[in-house]
């Protein structure tokens, strides 16, 4: 029996020295992969770069007739979108988690779940031919609407001003909304059920309502968790292209007002580069190691607080 | 036991290792697959032609403007020559340069010129420039109840720059004395893609209303150019027709088939010559011939002379290398190209393309002589 045992732990020793070289190869295959991307893309934004200098990051002008390119206002155009997109998109996420989690009768919970996670799988094509077709045209009047309404408000009119675009930063926002609900909601999700029940029960019992007990127990909880889930939801939100190609409405400028055609960093590569030649062409990638270097940034934050979050509610327990 | 668990557990290694191949073969094959997606075989009839011995694979890109003809020729072509397949995956002018330049295709197709500087980037050394075929760009507007719409060039201008913004604009009036013109604002369209469209439509803007003549458009041209604020974007050029065809009041720059297939209507536009014409497959053709061509053959049809001339027609080009490394290569790539430019020419009209004037076609075919073929 002993005899046996070793056999076959040297066995599965030969078994475990393989399988760790191809998890190492596999796992060091990535970050080859990004360094010869970061690599690649460096070296083709240098021709760029020296042209423009430091205008490349100040300057909104992005010209193709002057082969004058400045990325500002296309990193205000990501961000804007952005920023539109987590307005809608998270209070309806964490809605639809904490009801999940807390408030919905387990019969509900499988069949919620399980189209959440259908809605994350539609290719985001859909999302944007569903945005230029149908959103776009229908959303103009309503545009108009608020326009008119707010005319008399400073600021407001700004923000929301008359020249009303169905394709328009609002549009490219709204549709960002709903493409990253399903990766907020599912970890959001998570991030909930990981509150001890033992605190939620305690609360229950102490005669709080079950909003009392959601903000007073599952909230504190799971706050930075939430903030990890809203940043992975932005990180996808700056990198969607076709959607947002075909609704922001390629127009490359700063503006205020929500409702006027802008452009996104990742919309202007996929629109342009099919004619792009030299310095047009480097600009491009240029936008490109851009757009690379946020996403970086914000998954980075996003796992940090993640990370935090994870050791918190450990050291809770 | 704990053997039979062991071995539960290896099968199990076993077959996600297999799965992972399996996977990977699927990739592979469906990576395969999609490059070679824009094959085009010969249809079932065999034509009375004689089987000819040609054998080759030739890959192609670039501009899309042309890919309905390409893809007429290719099929009708690839049906006399059952040996050659040519895939023409279009992609946009710009991609099949670089394309070219990087000599990962054997031909691509092109609304544009080479840059100088990005000359020393072609591997391959001296460039040919094969005329193909022109076409014209429309105007399509949607204004219901008027016909026959006129425009001219410093009009067209003064529009796109949202200098006019109501129908009943006295420049359009001067264009259209005695029709009726409602006060309509104007729905600018415009591509949001970067396009040749855009760029020979801007041309001949330029070229027309530019500094070199009325001074009234200054945003020049370009692939995309700097529109105003406002003005309506649409993917390719169904896109740009969709919009027009669903705005009240809109305008757009759309390539015949696209305005025809969608049933847009058309304005005449004013030509060098003073004419108003409305554009047709024969107006292209008839602002080719006026063109200048330069000895690399390159030339550009927009803003012709002569009377019959429609004045924004968009030409398109087929570039190749000089020196053919590939003997198979080269002969099928020679015979396709005296195919498109000589019985081809006859399919352009079925797709809405003009064919070459004779005089250009004559060069672009003596031209053939500057392929050289390793023997």
């Amino acid at each position: 029996m002993a005899s046996m045992q070793f056999s076959l732990r040297s066995k599965g020793g030969h078994a475990d020295r393989a399988f760790a070289g191809l998890a190492l190869a596999a796992g060091s295959l990535v970050l080859v992969i990004l360094g010869l991307i970061a690599i690649t893309t460096g070296r083709s934004s240098v021709e760029v770069l020296q042209d423009m200098g430091a205008q490349f990051f100040t300057s909104d002008v992005w010209s193709v007739p002057d082969q004058f390119f400045g990325s500002l206002a296309l990193i205000y155009g990501t961000i804007l979108t952005s920023i539109i997109a987590l307005m809608f998109a998270v209070p309806v996420s964490l809605g639809i988690a904490l009801f999940v989690t807390q408030v919905a009768p387990i019969r509900l919970r499988t069949p919620i779940v399980y189209v959440m996670d259908l809605l994350a799988v539609i290719p985001s094509v859909v999302f944007g031919l569903w945005g230029v077709l149908v959103l776009a045209p229908n959303i103009t009047g309503l545009y108009k609407a608020i326009a008119d309404a707010v005319e008399p408000i400073p600021v407001l009119n700004s923000i929301f001003g008359p020249e009303a675009n169905g394709k328009s930063f609002f549009t490219a926002g709204l549709i960002l909304a709903i493409m990253i609900t399903p990766i907020i909601t599912s970890i959001s999700r998570e991030v909930i059920d990981t509150t001890p029940p033992g605190e939620r029960e305690a609360a229950l019992a102490l005669g709080a309502t079950r909003w009392e007990m959601i903000r007073g127990s599952v909230l504190p909880h799971s706050s930075a968790g939430l903030v990890g889930a809203v940043m992975l939801g932005l990180g996808r939100a700056m990198g969607e292209t076709i959607a947002a190609a075909l609704v922001i409405g390629s127009s490359q400028q700063i503006s205020s007002n929500v409702f006027a055609s802008g452009d996104s960093m990742p919309a202007i590569i996929a629109n342009q580069w099919g004619e792009a030649d030299s310095l047009h062409r480097s600009a491009l990638i240029c936008l490109g190691l851009t757009l690379f270097v946020f996403t970086i940034i914000v998954n980075m934050a996003a796992n940090a607080v993640v990370t935090r979050s994870e050791r918190r509610s450990q050291g809770a327990v | 036991m704990s053997m039979t668990k062991l071995r539960v557990r290896r099968t199990g290694l076993v077959a996600i290792a297999g799965a992972v191949a399996l996977s990977l073969v699927g990739a592979a094959c469906g990576s395969s697959s999609k490059s070679g997606g824009a094959t085009t075989t010969a249809g079932g009839a065999t034509t009375t032609a004689a089987p000819s011995d040609l054998k080759a694979t030739l890959n192609a890109s670039g501009a899309t403007f042309p890919q309905a003809f390409y893809q007429e020729a290719i099929t009708a072509f690839t049906a006399k020559n059952k040996g050659v397949t040519i895939n023409y995956a279009g992609g946009g002018s710009g991609k099949g340069r670089k394309d070219l330049a990087d000599q990962l295709v054997d031909w691509a197709g092109s609304d544009g010129v080479i840059k100088d500087v990005d000359l020393p980037t072609f591997k391959g050394g001296e460039v040919l420039y094969f005329p193909t075929v022109v076409a014209p760009i429309t105007v399509s507007y949607n204004l219901s109840g008027v016909k026959d719409l006129k425009l001219s060039a410093d009009t067209i201008a003064k529009i796109y720059q949202k200098q006019i913004t109501s129908w009943d604009d006295a420049a359009i009036k001067a264009d259209n004395t005695g029709a009726t013109l409602p006060a309509t604002p104007i729905v600018v369209a415009v591509r949001s893609d970067s396009s040749g469209t855009t760029e020979n439509f801007t041309k001949f803007l330029d070229a027309a209303a530019g500094a070199s003549g009325s001074g009234v458009w200054t945003l020049k041209s370009g692939s995309t150019v700097t529109w105003p604020a406002g003005v309506q974007a649409g993917n390719g050029n169904p896109g740009v027709a969709q919009i027009v065809k669903s705005t009240a009041g809109a305008i757009g720059y759309v390539d015949l088939s696209d305005a025809k297939a969608t049933g847009l209507s058309f304005a005449m536009v004013k030509n060098k010559a003073g004419t108003f014409i409305a554009p047709t497959v024969a107006g292209a053709t008839a602002a080719a011939e006026k063109a200048t061509i330069a000895p690399n053959l390159t030339y550009f049809a927009g803003w012709a002379e002569g009377d019959l001339a429609y004045p924004i027609a968009a030409q398109t080009w087929i570039l190749a290398y000089a020196k053919q490394t590939d003997k198979a290569k080269g002969e099928a790539l020679k015979a396709f190209l005296t195919y498109v430019l000589t019985d081809g020419q006859a399919l352009a009209g079925s797709v809405d393309f003009g064919k070459l004037p004779a005089g250009l076609e004559k060069q672009a075919i003596d031209q053939l002589a500057k392929l050289q073929i390793p023997a």
